[in-house]
């Protein structure tokens, strides 16, 4: 072991390196204040690694693209830990690379002569949002589509540059599969080398200046980095870890609707990160408009490049820095009271529900009477005695394989009276109504091997509101996916032409929002009214 | 020796750390890139043809679509299957492929035997290996035949035995 060592020290010098690089001495301050920088390197690196596994299973152009993602999380073991770790390892690093930015800012470490270091550092900062931006699109989802649809705009207000900056992004007014295979290429194979080389940069202007010391450090002996320092940032990386860890597994990044550039009814937002630019776009109106969306930006990341030039004061205590305590409060201020407005002011989705489309949606298309049939499956407690596919044995038969073998009216009077067509069967008989059996003999009709954990997987909300559907008789004068009347209109698509408010209002009083029309007012209970309402709001169109 | 059991516990807690988190993201990674996607069962039986012009010793290859699920698409496909007649009603249905390294073999009239372009494999009516490096005879659709028509299903590999 030793042997092999020494041949590696003598032919390359590693063991010489990393020791230079362990033993550096710091000033004698040094603290837990210093931990950021690691964190953020090593939450960087962490988003390289979850980022070439997603890509492994992912096909960069629209339409593929939606369909690999949805394949990662809901087809690949462990696909949705690794997309939940890069989605919130974004957001981590964001916020990370800012409190390092504002930790330097306060303590002015960015004084002559680590001026570069502090500039290569604004651009960092800078590189990290443009992967947020770039990263957006790429599950191209709804969420994914509005969103670069504004980025690409405001990049094109830019003075002068503008309709260039668009054109490099592949926008030439519409987003398309230039602008996916541009945002793909920026985000995997231009910005990672590029933050790599600055990050180096970075390090490598670290480690000439030294870690910047405090007024009084100089009478101190000087530290090693390791292992003290060593340890804290490895306790602040895990800390850090295990926040990313727990987010990743317990706060689901949900998969969208399919990119759709008709869909009116969406709300788009960008991240939470760039909440506040988008709440400052809304203040500039007409001809100033470039001064929101271009101006304001501009002037900030130059002021935040220039800040080692305008604050030239000798070091001092930090206590002693008030204006620069002064100017991160009012950023602070500034930026909480720009996201809350832009939260406060987001208008409420149109569809009360949100539907994660990397679970199955097969009982979308499900008639409301089908639909129904496994609110009555689950309410008479079916699967205690049954299977839908194969599993654990249970009492009764396997029902996709047994059920389609039998036409409805068979299956409705063996419910009624199992042992009359099945003697000696220890099945308890079914306590529904006519119409009740009817529904679940048809859900069972739809079952196939193949759809059948699927359609168990058919949201609460959508089998209730589908069973007050029934119950109320409403497929005698609409239609739903193709089953039903045409008296009055088709509820597919509801939610392009309406909102919540006015669905429930119009259950009430037909007649105010609806003059002459036939439909009678229903009174539904409020738990009724809501899954009824978000049922319509989810049919596909 | 305070300043050394300080040290020992801060490389402890270091290489503790870095441990967990290694694990944390290493057995994800792995069980993501290793295990088979919980793709949803396919449909088992695709129609392959009519068989009735079909004589008893006499291979004949039927071109059919089938859908694949390829990852995140379901692609239709064309396939190929080499169809004998073993008996009145029995039939038995090879894949196209060389049990050898995969090349599409074909049926030689004159020698009367499915020959293999590659590694000069030969495999006989029944798909057994006649000769060549071929570790297996020929791979087997299961199979159904109803009014003439031939229903496949999924590929059986045979189990070893060569010539």
């Amino acid at each position: 072991m030793r042997r092999i060592a020494d041949w590696l020290e003598h032919r390359t010098g590693i063991e010489s390196a990393v020791r230079s690089f362990l033993y550096e001495e710091i000033p004698a301050s040094s603290n837990w204040r210093q931990v950021f920088g690691s964190v953020a390197v090593f939450l960087f690196l962490t988003q390289v690694f979850t980022g070439i596994l997603l890509s492994f299973n992912y096909a960069p152009t629209p339409g593929d693209a939606y369909n690999s993602v949805r394949y990662i999380v809901a087809e690949l073991t462990g696909g949705r830990l690794i997309r939940g770790l890069h989605h919130w390892g974004a957001s981590m690093l964001i916020v990370v690379v800012v409190l390092h930015m504002v930790q330097v800012f306060l303590y002015g470490a960015y004084k002559k002569p680590r001026e570069a270091t502090w500039m290569v550092g604004v651009v960092l900062l800078l590189l990290t949002l443009a992967y947020g931006l770039t990263g957006y699109l790429l599950p191209w989802d709804n969420r994914a589509y509005w969103g670069t649809v504004v980025t690409t705009q405001i990049a094109g207000k830019a003075p002068l540059l503008g309709p260039y900056v668009s054109r490099l992004l592949g926008s030439g007014g519409e987003i398309g599969v230039v602008t996916f295979a541009r945002f793909y290429a920026l985000h995997v194979l231009l910005l990672p080398p590029a933050t790599l080389l600055l990050i180096g940069a970075h390090i490598y202007l670290v480690r000439k200046h030294g870690v910047a010391p405090l007024p009084g450090d100089e009478a101190l002996p000087r530290k090693k980095f390791f292992p003290g320092q060593v340890f804290r940032d490895t306790v602040a990386i895990f800390i850090a870890f295990a926040i990313l860890f727990t987010l990743a597994v317990a706060a689901r990044v949900p998969l969208e609707r399919i990119a759709d550039p008709t869909d009116t009814s969406y709300i788009p937002r960008p991240e939470w990160y760039f909440l506040f630019l988008f709440q400052t776009l809304k203040w500039f109106e007409g001809p100033l408009e470039v001064v929101g969306a271009v101006v304001l930006p501009g002037l900030a990341v130059a002021a935040l490049i220039l800040v080692p030039f305008i604050d030239r004061g000798r070091a001092v205590r930090v206590t002693r820095r008030t204006a620069a305590f002064t100017a991160v409060t009012l950023a602070g201020v500034t930026w909480t009271g720009l996201t809350v407005a832009a939260v406060a002011t987001t208008p409420k989705p149109v569809t009360p529900v949100q539907i994660d489309f990397s679970e199955p949606t097969d009982w979308m298309h499900l008639s409301p009477e089908e639909l129904a049939g496994i609110g009555y499956f689950r309410g008479e407690a079916c699967a205690t005695c049954h299977n839908l596919v194969e599993g654990k044995a249970k009492v009764g038969p396997d029902l996709a394989l047994a059920a389609p073998r039998k036409s409805a009216a068979e299956m409705i009077a063996h419910f009624q009276n199992p042992a009359q067509v099945v003697p000696g069967t220890a099945m308890p008989a079914v306590q529904l109504t006519g119409p009740q059996l009817n529904a679940l003999a048809a859900f069972l009709l739809k079952l196939t091997p193949r759809n059948a954990a699927a359609l168990q997987a058919a949201p609460e909300f959508a089998v209730t509101g589908a069973m007050v559907y029934q119950a109320n008789r409403c497929g005698a004068c609409h239609q739903v996916n193709g089953m039903g009347m045409r008296i009055g209109p088709p509820l597919n698509g509801l939610a392009r032409r309406r909102d919540a408010a006015w669905v429930e209002q119009h259950f009430r009083e037909p007649q105010k929002l609806s003059p002459g029309t036939i439909m009678p007012p229903y009174r539904f209970t409020p738990a009724e009214m809501k899954a009824l309402s978000a049922y319509l709001f989810t049919l596909p169109e | 020796m305070p300043v050394e059991n300080r040290r020992t516990f801060l490389l402890g807690a270091i290489y503790g750390l870095w441990g967990l988190i290694a694990a944390a993201l290493g057995i994800p990674a792995s069980v993501y890139l290793l295990l088979p996607p919980k793709a949803r069962q396919d449909d088992e039986w695709v129609e392959a043809g009519d068989i009735a012009a079909l004589k008893p010793g006499e291979p004949a290859e039927i071109v059919f679509r089938r859908n694949r699920r390829d990852g995140w698409k379901i692609t239709s496909q064309k396939s190929t299957v080499w169809v004998v007649k073993t008996g009145q009603r029995d039939v038995a249905a090879y894949a196209p492929q060389c049990t050898h390294l995969g090349c599409a073999y074909h049926w030689d009239d004159r020698r009367r035997e499915f020959l293999c372009p590659c590694h000069s494999s030969s495999f006989g009516l029944d798909g057994r290996v006649l000769s060549g490096p071929a570790p297996r005879p020929l791979d087997r659709y299961e199979v159904r035949v109803e009014n003439n028509k031939l229903l496949l299903g999924r590929v059986r590999q045979s189990g070893g035995g060569g010539a």
